[in-house]
Protein backbone atom coordinates (compact mmCIF):
# COMPACT_ATOMS: atom_id res chain seq x y z
CA UNK A 1 0.00 0.00 0.00
CA UNK A 2 2.24 3.14 -1.38
CA UNK A 3 1.22 6.24 -0.48
CA UNK A 4 3.02 8.53 -3.42
CA UNK A 5 1.84 12.09 -3.47
CA UNK A 6 0.17 12.74 -0.67
CA UNK A 7 0.61 16.39 0.17
CA UNK A 8 -0.09 18.94 2.31
CA UNK A 9 -3.42 21.20 1.24
CA UNK A 10 -3.17 25.10 2.44
CA UNK A 11 -5.58 25.57 5.66
CA UNK A 12 -6.98 28.93 7.81
CA UNK A 13 -5.74 29.34 11.13
CA UNK A 14 -8.55 28.82 13.83
CA UNK A 15 -9.99 31.31 16.02
CA UNK A 16 -8.21 31.00 19.59
CA UNK A 17 -10.87 30.79 21.75
CA UNK A 18 -9.89 32.91 24.95
CA UNK A 19 -12.34 34.67 27.86
CA UNK A 20 -11.13 38.51 26.52
CA UNK A 21 -12.93 36.74 22.89
CA UNK A 22 -15.90 35.42 25.25
CA UNK A 23 -16.57 38.87 27.06
CA UNK A 24 -16.02 40.54 23.54
CA UNK A 25 -18.51 38.66 22.26
CA UNK A 26 -20.97 38.66 24.78
CA UNK A 27 -20.71 42.64 24.49
CA UNK A 28 -20.84 42.89 21.13
CA UNK A 29 -23.22 39.99 20.19
CA UNK A 30 -20.97 39.89 17.27
CA UNK A 31 -21.72 35.92 15.64
CA UNK A 32 -18.46 33.52 16.20
CA UNK A 33 -16.71 32.34 13.44
CA UNK A 34 -18.23 28.82 12.06
CA UNK A 35 -16.39 26.10 13.28
CA UNK A 36 -15.79 24.14 9.66
CA UNK A 37 -16.93 25.27 6.27
CA UNK A 38 -18.69 23.84 3.61
CA UNK A 39 -16.74 22.54 0.42
CA UNK A 40 -17.85 21.38 -3.28
CA UNK A 41 -17.13 17.98 -3.49
CA UNK A 42 -13.74 17.85 -5.43
CA UNK A 43 -13.49 15.26 -8.04
CA UNK A 44 -10.51 13.56 -6.15
CA UNK A 45 -8.76 13.02 -2.72
CA UNK A 46 -6.18 11.42 -1.51
CA UNK A 47 -7.71 9.89 1.36
CA UNK A 48 -11.72 9.56 1.92
CA UNK A 49 -13.08 8.77 5.54
CA UNK A 50 -16.77 7.45 5.27
CA UNK A 51 -18.28 8.03 9.03
CA UNK A 52 -17.70 11.15 10.35
CA UNK A 53 -18.00 10.40 14.22
CA UNK A 54 -15.19 11.06 16.42
CA UNK A 55 -13.52 7.90 14.86
CA UNK A 56 -13.27 9.78 11.46
CA UNK A 57 -12.67 13.33 12.36
CA UNK A 58 -9.56 12.63 14.59
CA UNK A 59 -8.10 10.49 11.90
CA UNK A 60 -8.60 13.28 9.13
CA UNK A 61 -7.31 15.70 12.43
CA UNK A 62 -4.33 13.37 13.07
CA UNK A 63 -3.36 12.60 9.23
CA UNK A 64 -3.28 16.66 8.85
CA UNK A 65 -1.65 17.74 12.29
CA UNK A 66 0.90 14.50 12.53
CA UNK A 67 1.40 13.42 9.05
CA UNK A 68 0.81 16.80 7.09
CA UNK A 69 -1.83 14.93 4.99
CA UNK A 70 -4.25 16.82 4.91
CA UNK A 71 -5.63 16.49 1.06
CA UNK A 72 -8.73 14.38 2.96
CA UNK A 73 -12.39 14.09 3.09
CA UNK A 74 -14.65 13.04 5.60
CA UNK A 75 -18.08 12.07 4.43
CA UNK A 76 -20.67 11.48 6.53
CA UNK A 77 -24.37 10.53 5.46
CA UNK A 78 -25.85 12.50 7.61
CA UNK A 79 -24.45 14.93 10.70
CA UNK A 80 -21.02 14.40 11.74
CA UNK A 81 -21.43 13.16 15.36
CA UNK A 82 -24.94 12.09 14.84
CA UNK A 83 -24.30 8.31 15.29
CA UNK A 84 -22.80 6.73 18.16
CA UNK A 85 -20.43 9.80 18.74
CA UNK A 86 -23.82 11.69 19.90
CA UNK A 87 -25.52 8.45 21.21
CA UNK A 88 -22.70 7.21 24.04
CA UNK A 89 -22.63 7.86 27.53
CA UNK A 90 -19.15 9.20 27.47
CA UNK A 91 -17.60 7.44 29.95
CA UNK A 92 -13.64 7.06 29.30
CA UNK A 93 -11.56 4.16 31.14
CA UNK A 94 -8.42 2.02 30.25
CA UNK A 95 -9.08 -0.82 33.28
CA UNK A 96 -8.93 -3.22 30.35
CA UNK A 97 -8.32 -6.71 30.10
CA UNK A 98 -5.62 -7.96 28.11
CA UNK A 99 -2.46 -6.37 27.82
CA UNK A 100 -2.77 -5.20 24.19
CA UNK A 101 -6.26 -3.44 25.05
CA UNK A 102 -4.87 -2.06 27.98
CA UNK A 103 -2.15 -0.36 26.45
CA UNK A 104 -4.45 0.80 23.42
CA UNK A 105 -7.13 2.33 25.76
CA UNK A 106 -4.94 4.36 28.23
CA UNK A 107 -2.84 5.25 24.97
CA UNK A 108 -6.43 7.04 24.87
CA UNK A 109 -6.83 8.31 27.92
CA UNK A 110 -3.47 10.23 27.75
CA UNK A 111 -4.81 11.71 24.39
CA UNK A 112 -8.21 12.68 26.20
CA UNK A 113 -6.40 14.37 29.17
CA UNK A 114 -4.53 16.59 26.60
CA UNK A 115 -7.39 16.84 24.36
CA UNK A 116 -8.91 20.46 25.63
CA UNK A 117 -5.30 21.82 25.20
CA UNK A 118 -4.60 20.59 21.85
CA UNK A 119 -7.83 21.37 19.92
CA UNK A 120 -7.91 24.62 22.14
CA UNK A 121 -11.44 23.56 23.05
CA UNK A 122 -12.77 23.00 26.36
CA UNK A 123 -14.20 19.18 25.72
CA UNK A 124 -15.24 19.25 29.74
CA UNK A 125 -13.11 16.05 30.67
CA UNK A 126 -13.83 15.40 33.97
CA UNK A 127 -11.64 12.84 36.07
CA UNK A 128 -13.99 11.24 38.56
CA UNK A 129 -13.08 7.18 39.24
CA UNK A 130 -14.78 4.36 38.03
CA UNK A 131 -16.47 1.76 39.60
CA UNK A 132 -16.86 -1.55 38.13
CA UNK A 133 -18.98 -3.63 40.95
CA UNK A 134 -18.86 -7.37 42.00
CA UNK A 135 -21.70 -9.01 43.10
CA UNK A 136 -20.49 -12.76 43.09
CA UNK A 137 -17.00 -14.33 43.36
CA UNK A 138 -16.57 -15.62 39.60
CA UNK A 139 -16.93 -11.15 39.02
CA UNK A 140 -14.56 -10.33 41.85
CA UNK A 141 -12.24 -13.09 40.25
CA UNK A 142 -12.06 -11.31 37.32
CA UNK A 143 -11.57 -7.78 38.19
CA UNK A 144 -8.87 -9.29 40.49
CA UNK A 145 -6.96 -10.02 37.50
CA UNK A 146 -7.97 -7.32 35.51
CA UNK A 147 -6.39 -4.94 38.29
CA UNK A 148 -3.24 -6.90 38.25
CA UNK A 149 -3.28 -6.85 34.39
CA UNK A 150 -3.73 -2.86 34.49
CA UNK A 151 -1.02 -2.19 37.50
CA UNK A 152 1.52 -4.25 35.35
CA UNK A 153 0.86 -2.00 32.67
CA UNK A 154 1.18 1.10 34.32
CA UNK A 155 -2.67 1.82 34.86
CA UNK A 156 -3.96 3.00 38.58
CA UNK A 157 -6.48 0.42 39.36
CA UNK A 158 -7.48 -1.65 42.66
CA UNK A 159 -10.05 -4.07 44.17
CA UNK A 160 -11.64 -2.56 46.93
CA UNK A 161 -14.27 -3.67 49.33
CA UNK A 162 -17.92 -2.28 50.05
CA UNK A 163 -16.71 0.03 52.98
CA UNK A 164 -14.63 2.00 50.55
CA UNK A 165 -17.29 1.81 48.00
CA UNK A 166 -19.76 3.46 50.49
CA UNK A 167 -17.24 6.12 51.22
CA UNK A 168 -16.71 6.85 47.32
CA UNK A 169 -20.33 6.99 46.60
CA UNK A 170 -22.80 7.54 49.40
CA UNK A 171 -25.98 6.49 48.14
CA UNK A 172 -25.25 2.62 47.34
CA UNK A 173 -26.78 0.50 49.13
CA UNK A 174 -23.77 -1.93 49.94
CA UNK A 175 -25.49 -4.17 52.93
CA UNK A 176 -25.27 -7.65 53.04
CA UNK A 177 -29.57 -7.63 52.61
CA UNK A 178 -29.50 -6.11 49.08
CA UNK A 179 -30.41 -8.89 46.34
CA UNK A 180 -27.30 -8.42 44.65
CA UNK A 181 -25.12 -8.21 47.54
CA UNK A 182 -21.72 -5.77 46.56
CA UNK A 183 -19.09 -7.39 46.91
CA UNK A 184 -16.38 -5.24 45.74
CA UNK A 185 -15.28 -3.23 42.84
CA UNK A 186 -12.64 -2.55 40.73
CA UNK A 187 -11.59 0.94 41.45
CA UNK A 188 -10.19 3.14 38.34
CA UNK A 189 -9.39 6.65 40.02
CA UNK A 190 -8.41 7.99 36.47
CA UNK A 191 -11.50 7.25 34.51
CA UNK A 192 -14.33 9.86 33.97
CA UNK A 193 -16.46 11.38 31.88
CA UNK A 194 -16.40 14.13 28.40
CA UNK A 195 -18.52 16.27 26.68
CA UNK A 196 -18.89 13.75 23.26
CA UNK A 197 -20.26 16.56 21.14
CA UNK A 198 -17.64 18.45 21.72
CA UNK A 199 -15.06 16.17 21.49
CA UNK A 200 -16.40 16.11 17.54
CA UNK A 201 -17.00 19.40 17.03
CA UNK A 202 -13.21 19.74 18.50
CA UNK A 203 -11.99 17.28 16.32
CA UNK A 204 -13.99 18.54 13.03
CA UNK A 205 -13.02 22.49 13.99
CA UNK A 206 -8.91 21.09 13.67
CA UNK A 207 -9.13 19.44 10.73
CA UNK A 208 -11.20 21.77 8.82
CA UNK A 209 -8.38 24.32 9.97
CA UNK A 210 -5.91 22.07 8.86
CA UNK A 211 -7.35 22.15 5.46
CA UNK A 212 -9.76 18.96 5.74
CA UNK A 213 -12.86 18.88 4.15
CA UNK A 214 -15.67 17.88 5.93
CA UNK A 215 -18.81 16.58 3.85
CA UNK A 216 -22.09 16.51 5.56
CA UNK A 217 -25.33 14.86 3.83
CA UNK A 218 -23.23 12.59 1.73
CA UNK A 219 -24.16 9.52 1.46
CA UNK A 220 -21.60 6.60 0.08
CA UNK A 221 -23.61 4.63 -1.98
CA UNK A 222 -20.98 2.73 -3.93
CA UNK A 223 -16.92 1.75 -3.91
CA UNK A 224 -14.87 1.73 -7.02
CA UNK A 225 -12.60 -1.67 -6.88
CA UNK A 226 -10.57 -2.51 -9.87
CA UNK A 227 -7.67 -5.37 -9.54
CA UNK A 228 -8.14 -6.00 -5.83
CA UNK A 229 -7.21 -1.89 -5.19
CA UNK A 230 -9.75 0.83 -4.51
CA UNK A 231 -10.29 3.49 -6.76
CA UNK A 232 -12.70 6.20 -5.31
CA UNK A 233 -16.21 5.56 -3.72
CA UNK A 234 -19.76 6.95 -5.40
CA UNK A 235 -21.89 9.34 -3.35
CA UNK A 236 -24.99 11.11 -3.14
CA UNK A 237 -23.39 14.21 -4.60
CA UNK A 238 -21.26 12.33 -7.26
CA UNK A 239 -18.07 10.43 -7.71
CA UNK A 240 -14.84 10.98 -5.69
CA UNK A 241 -11.61 9.32 -6.65
CA UNK A 242 -8.84 8.02 -3.98
CA UNK A 243 -6.30 5.81 -3.95
CA UNK A 244 -6.97 5.62 0.41
CA UNK A 245 -10.55 4.66 1.79
CA UNK A 246 -11.40 4.11 5.56
CA UNK A 247 -14.23 2.59 6.73
CA UNK A 248 -15.33 4.22 10.16
CA UNK A 249 -18.74 3.63 10.45
CA UNK A 250 -19.50 1.54 13.07
CA UNK A 251 -23.27 -0.13 13.19
CA UNK A 252 -23.32 0.54 9.12
CA UNK A 253 -19.53 -0.87 8.54
CA UNK A 254 -21.12 -4.00 7.36
CA UNK A 255 -22.92 -2.28 4.70
CA UNK A 256 -19.66 -0.44 3.60
CA UNK A 257 -17.60 -3.20 3.95
CA UNK A 258 -19.72 -5.08 1.58
CA UNK A 259 -19.64 -2.50 -1.08
CA UNK A 260 -15.87 -2.75 -1.47
CA UNK A 261 -16.55 -7.02 -1.48
CA UNK A 262 -15.22 -7.24 2.18
CA UNK A 263 -16.01 -9.68 4.72
CA UNK A 264 -16.03 -8.98 8.38
CA UNK A 265 -17.30 -10.82 11.54
CA UNK A 266 -19.45 -7.74 12.66
CA UNK A 267 -22.96 -7.97 13.73
CA UNK A 268 -24.88 -4.93 14.49
CA UNK A 269 -27.12 -4.43 17.64
CA UNK A 270 -28.71 -1.62 19.43
CA UNK A 271 -27.70 -0.06 22.94
CA UNK A 272 -29.75 1.58 24.97
CA UNK A 273 -29.24 4.31 27.24
CA UNK A 274 -31.74 7.16 28.98
CA UNK A 275 -31.17 9.80 31.16
CA UNK A 276 -33.02 11.65 34.20
CA UNK A 277 -34.53 15.18 34.94
CA UNK A 278 -31.11 17.09 36.39
CA UNK A 279 -30.67 16.70 40.31
CA UNK A 280 -27.70 18.89 42.18
CA UNK A 281 -24.63 17.31 42.18
CA UNK A 282 -24.22 13.95 44.24
CA UNK A 283 -22.55 10.81 42.45
CA UNK A 284 -19.13 11.36 41.28
CA UNK A 285 -17.89 8.58 40.45
CA UNK A 286 -19.05 6.49 37.40
CA UNK A 287 -20.71 3.01 38.79
CA UNK A 288 -20.59 0.26 36.91
CA UNK A 289 -22.55 -3.01 37.36
CA UNK A 290 -21.90 -6.00 34.82
CA UNK A 291 -23.85 -8.29 36.44
CA UNK A 292 -26.76 -6.52 36.68
CA UNK A 293 -26.06 -4.73 32.75
CA UNK A 294 -26.42 -1.23 34.09
CA UNK A 295 -23.57 2.12 34.33
CA UNK A 296 -24.24 5.15 36.16
CA UNK A 297 -22.67 8.59 36.26
CA UNK A 298 -24.28 12.42 36.77
CA UNK A 299 -23.11 14.81 34.15
CA UNK A 300 -22.27 18.54 35.22
CA UNK A 301 -25.51 19.52 34.24
CA UNK A 302 -26.95 16.78 36.60
CA UNK A 303 -28.46 15.09 34.78
CA UNK A 304 -27.78 11.20 35.76
CA UNK A 305 -27.24 8.72 32.37
CA UNK A 306 -28.06 5.61 32.63
CA UNK A 307 -26.58 2.82 30.25
CA UNK A 308 -27.10 -0.89 29.62
CA UNK A 309 -25.84 -4.05 27.86
CA UNK A 310 -27.07 -4.53 23.77
CA UNK A 311 -30.27 -5.06 22.84
CA UNK A 312 -30.73 -9.18 23.08
CA UNK A 313 -30.77 -9.57 19.12
CA UNK A 314 -30.04 -7.97 16.01
CA UNK A 315 -31.07 -5.02 14.67
CA UNK A 316 -30.32 -1.46 12.90
CA UNK A 317 -33.17 0.35 14.74
CA UNK A 318 -32.43 2.77 16.44
CA UNK A 319 -36.19 2.92 18.60
CA UNK A 320 -36.50 2.37 22.54
CA UNK A 321 -37.81 -0.30 23.69
CA UNK A 322 -40.13 -0.43 27.13
CA UNK A 323 -38.38 -3.21 28.21
CA UNK A 324 -35.59 -1.62 28.65
CA UNK A 325 -36.80 1.37 30.69
CA UNK A 326 -37.94 -1.78 33.14
CA UNK A 327 -34.81 -3.47 33.34
CA UNK A 328 -32.85 -0.26 33.75
CA UNK A 329 -35.22 1.14 36.35
CA UNK A 330 -35.01 -1.77 38.58
CA UNK A 331 -31.51 -2.41 37.96
CA UNK A 332 -30.73 1.39 39.25
CA UNK A 333 -33.06 0.88 42.26
CA UNK A 334 -31.17 -1.97 43.44
CA UNK A 335 -28.25 -0.30 43.32
CA UNK A 336 -29.38 3.26 44.64
CA UNK A 337 -33.22 3.28 46.05
CA UNK A 338 -33.36 6.69 47.15
CA UNK A 339 -33.09 7.51 43.39
CA UNK A 340 -37.11 6.11 43.26
CA UNK A 341 -38.58 9.49 42.79
CA UNK A 342 -36.38 10.48 40.19
CA UNK A 343 -38.49 10.88 36.36
CA UNK A 344 -36.98 9.89 33.40
CA UNK A 345 -36.74 12.73 30.43
CA UNK A 346 -35.87 10.42 27.48
CA UNK A 347 -34.52 7.27 26.24
CA UNK A 348 -32.34 6.00 23.05
CA UNK A 349 -30.23 3.93 21.16
CA UNK A 350 -27.42 4.30 19.35
CA UNK A 351 -25.64 0.79 17.21
CA UNK A 352 -23.19 -1.58 18.22
CA UNK A 353 -21.00 -2.91 15.39
CA UNK A 354 -20.12 -6.45 17.95
CA UNK A 355 -17.45 -8.78 16.81
CA UNK A 356 -16.69 -12.15 18.17
CA UNK A 357 -14.31 -11.28 20.76
CA UNK A 358 -15.68 -7.79 21.79
CA UNK A 359 -12.19 -5.94 19.93
CA UNK A 360 -12.07 -3.44 17.50
CA UNK A 361 -10.91 -4.31 13.99
CA UNK A 362 -8.63 -2.15 13.01
CA UNK A 363 -6.11 -2.09 10.06
CA UNK A 364 -5.83 -3.16 6.47
CA UNK A 365 -8.33 -5.38 4.47
CA UNK A 366 -7.97 -8.20 1.51
CA UNK A 367 -8.93 -5.04 -0.77
CA UNK A 368 -5.51 -2.83 -1.48
CA UNK A 369 -6.06 0.95 -0.04
CA UNK A 370 -9.25 0.10 1.67
CA UNK A 371 -8.77 0.15 5.44
CA UNK A 372 -11.28 -0.54 8.42
CA UNK A 373 -11.28 0.99 11.66
CA UNK A 374 -14.62 -0.60 12.59
CA UNK A 375 -15.39 -3.27 15.51
CA UNK A 376 -16.45 -1.16 18.32
CA UNK A 377 -19.08 -2.48 19.88
CA UNK A 378 -19.99 -0.73 23.05
CA UNK A 379 -16.67 0.69 23.82
CA UNK A 380 -16.20 2.70 20.54
CA UNK A 381 -16.04 6.54 22.02
CA UNK A 382 -13.58 6.51 24.58
CA UNK A 383 -10.81 4.89 21.69
CA UNK A 384 -11.86 7.73 19.54
CA UNK A 385 -7.94 9.70 20.07
CA UNK A 386 -6.09 6.73 19.66
CA UNK A 387 -7.85 4.93 17.19
CA UNK A 388 -7.90 7.97 15.52
CA UNK A 389 -3.84 8.41 16.07
CA UNK A 390 -3.10 5.07 14.90
CA UNK A 391 -5.23 5.04 11.83
CA UNK A 392 -3.31 8.11 10.62
CA UNK A 393 -0.36 6.73 11.20
CA UNK A 394 -1.48 3.21 9.78
CA UNK A 395 -2.46 5.42 5.97
CA UNK A 396 0.72 7.62 6.44
CA UNK A 397 3.33 4.63 6.90
CA UNK A 398 1.63 1.91 4.81
CA UNK A 399 0.89 -0.51 7.90
CA UNK A 400 -0.41 -0.51 11.36
CA UNK A 401 1.84 0.74 13.98
CA UNK A 402 2.64 -2.17 16.77
CA UNK A 403 0.00 -0.21 19.38
CA UNK A 404 -3.00 -1.70 16.69
CA UNK A 405 -1.15 -4.87 14.76
CA UNK A 406 -2.99 -7.21 17.46
CA UNK A 407 -6.36 -5.82 16.38
CA UNK A 408 -6.03 -6.60 12.23
CA UNK A 409 -8.45 -7.89 10.36
CA UNK A 410 -6.78 -10.83 9.93
CA UNK A 411 -6.66 -12.54 13.14
CA UNK A 412 -10.01 -14.05 12.88
CA UNK A 413 -8.90 -16.27 10.47
CA UNK A 414 -5.94 -16.88 12.00
CA UNK A 415 -7.47 -17.95 15.22
CA UNK A 416 -5.51 -15.03 17.50
CA UNK A 417 -8.30 -13.43 19.34
CA UNK A 418 -8.40 -10.78 22.24
CA UNK A 419 -10.93 -11.72 24.35
CA UNK A 420 -12.20 -8.83 25.72
CA UNK A 421 -15.55 -9.70 27.15
CA UNK A 422 -15.05 -9.81 30.83
CA UNK A 423 -13.83 -6.36 30.60
CA UNK A 424 -15.92 -4.77 27.74
CA UNK A 425 -19.46 -6.18 27.21
CA UNK A 426 -21.15 -4.30 29.85
CA UNK A 427 -18.65 -2.65 31.84
CA UNK A 428 -18.03 1.54 30.94
CA UNK B 1 -40.20 -4.46 19.35
CA UNK B 2 -42.77 -4.39 21.83
CA UNK B 3 -45.03 -7.34 20.50
CA UNK B 4 -44.25 -10.74 18.66
CA UNK B 5 -46.64 -13.31 17.05
CA UNK B 6 -46.23 -16.93 18.37
CA UNK B 7 -47.92 -19.10 16.48
CA UNK B 8 -49.01 -20.68 18.74
CA UNK B 9 -49.74 -18.33 21.34
CA UNK B 10 -50.38 -15.20 19.47
CA UNK B 11 -49.10 -11.35 20.25
CA UNK B 12 -47.32 -11.68 23.44
CA UNK B 13 -44.79 -8.80 25.03
CA UNK B 14 -41.35 -9.29 22.83
CA UNK B 15 -39.38 -9.86 26.26
CA UNK B 16 -40.81 -13.06 26.54
CA UNK B 17 -39.03 -14.40 23.73
CA UNK B 18 -35.52 -14.79 22.94
CA UNK B 19 -33.77 -14.96 19.76
CA UNK B 20 -32.42 -17.81 18.20
CA UNK B 21 -31.22 -16.55 14.82
CA UNK B 22 -30.53 -18.31 11.59
CA UNK B 23 -29.19 -22.26 11.60
CA UNK B 24 -25.55 -21.49 9.98
CA UNK B 25 -24.93 -24.85 7.50
CA UNK B 26 -21.80 -26.04 9.24
CA UNK B 27 -18.90 -27.35 7.38
CA UNK B 28 -17.78 -30.84 7.88
CA UNK B 29 -15.48 -30.93 10.10
CA UNK B 30 -13.39 -33.75 8.82
CA UNK B 31 -13.11 -31.85 5.41
CA UNK B 32 -13.29 -27.84 5.82
CA UNK B 33 -10.50 -26.67 5.84
CA UNK B 34 -9.24 -24.40 8.77
CA UNK B 35 -10.43 -21.15 6.90
CA UNK B 36 -13.89 -22.56 6.02
CA UNK B 37 -14.64 -23.32 9.94
CA UNK B 38 -13.45 -19.87 11.27
CA UNK B 39 -15.71 -18.42 8.87
CA UNK B 40 -18.32 -20.85 9.81
CA UNK B 41 -17.69 -19.93 13.43
CA UNK B 42 -17.35 -15.79 13.05
CA UNK B 43 -18.70 -14.45 10.19
CA UNK B 44 -22.58 -14.09 10.01
CA UNK B 45 -24.94 -11.92 7.67
CA UNK B 46 -25.70 -8.47 9.28
CA UNK B 47 -28.47 -8.36 6.87
CA UNK B 48 -30.36 -4.98 6.35
CA UNK B 49 -33.68 -5.49 5.59
CA UNK B 50 -35.91 -8.82 6.09
CA UNK B 51 -34.57 -11.68 7.58
CA UNK B 52 -36.16 -15.07 8.38
CA UNK B 53 -34.94 -16.32 11.65
CA UNK B 54 -36.20 -18.50 14.65
CA UNK B 55 -37.15 -17.11 17.90
CA UNK B 56 -37.81 -19.50 21.41
CA UNK B 57 -41.20 -18.67 23.30
CA UNK B 58 -39.01 -18.61 26.35
CA UNK B 59 -41.93 -17.86 29.00
CA UNK B 60 -44.45 -19.20 27.08
CA UNK B 61 -44.99 -22.31 25.08
CA UNK B 62 -41.16 -22.83 25.15
CA UNK B 63 -41.34 -23.71 21.00
CA UNK B 64 -39.29 -22.70 18.42
CA UNK B 65 -40.93 -20.49 15.74
CA UNK B 66 -39.79 -18.98 12.31
CA UNK B 67 -40.63 -15.20 12.12
CA UNK B 68 -39.51 -12.59 9.03
CA UNK B 69 -38.27 -9.71 10.72
CA UNK B 70 -37.29 -6.44 9.01
CA UNK B 71 -34.21 -5.24 10.94
CA UNK B 72 -34.63 -1.24 10.04
CA UNK B 73 -37.62 -1.17 11.50
CA UNK B 74 -37.99 -4.59 14.12
CA UNK B 75 -41.44 -4.95 11.79
CA UNK B 76 -42.25 -8.52 11.85
CA UNK B 77 -44.45 -10.72 9.39
CA UNK B 78 -45.62 -14.21 8.85
CA UNK B 79 -44.76 -16.80 11.95
CA UNK B 80 -44.68 -20.02 11.42
CA UNK B 81 -43.97 -23.25 12.97
CA UNK B 82 -41.09 -24.88 11.34
CA UNK B 83 -36.76 -24.14 11.09
CA UNK B 84 -34.94 -22.34 8.95
CA UNK B 85 -31.75 -23.83 7.05
CA UNK B 86 -29.24 -22.20 5.21
CA UNK B 87 -28.74 -25.17 3.23
CA UNK B 88 -31.03 -25.36 0.17
CA UNK B 89 -29.97 -28.83 -0.03
CA UNK B 90 -31.87 -29.81 3.25
CA UNK B 91 -35.56 -29.08 2.93
CA UNK B 92 -37.29 -26.95 6.13
CA UNK B 93 -39.16 -29.77 8.27
CA UNK B 94 -42.58 -29.17 9.18
CA UNK B 95 -42.56 -29.51 13.08
CA UNK B 96 -40.35 -28.04 15.26
CA UNK B 97 -38.09 -30.28 16.55
CA UNK B 98 -38.48 -31.80 19.55
CA UNK B 99 -36.15 -31.34 22.72
CA UNK B 100 -34.36 -28.68 21.35
CA UNK B 101 -33.57 -27.23 25.00
CA UNK B 102 -33.16 -23.70 26.86
CA UNK B 103 -30.81 -21.42 23.81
Amino acid sequence: MAMPGLGRRGGIRPPRYSAAGLVSHGLTHRDWTPMWRRHELEPGYDVVIIGGGVHGLATAYYLAANHGISNVAVLDKGYIGGGGSGRNTAILRSNYLTPEGVRFYERSMDLYRGLAADLNFNVMFARRGHLTLAHNDGSLRTMRWRAEVNKLQGVDSEVIGPDEIKRLVPYMDVSAAARYPVLGALYHPPGGIIRHDAVVWGYARGADARGVHIHQDTEVTGIDVAHGKVTGVRTSRGPVSAPVVLNCTAGWSTLICDMAGVQVPVQTFPLQAAVTEPVRPFLDAVVVSGSLHVYVSQTDRGELVFGASVDPYPSYSMRGSLDFIEGLAGHVLELMPSLARLRLLRQWAGLCDMTPDFSPIMGPTPVDGFLVDIGWGTYGFKAGPVSGEAMAATIAAGKPPPLIAPFGLDRFAEGRLLGEKGAASVGH
Amino acid sequence: MILLTCPWCGQRNSSEFSYAGNVAGRPDPDQATPREWRDYLYLRDNTHGWVTERWYHRAGCRQFFVVERDTVTDQTRDPRAGTVSLNAAEPPTAEPPANQGAP
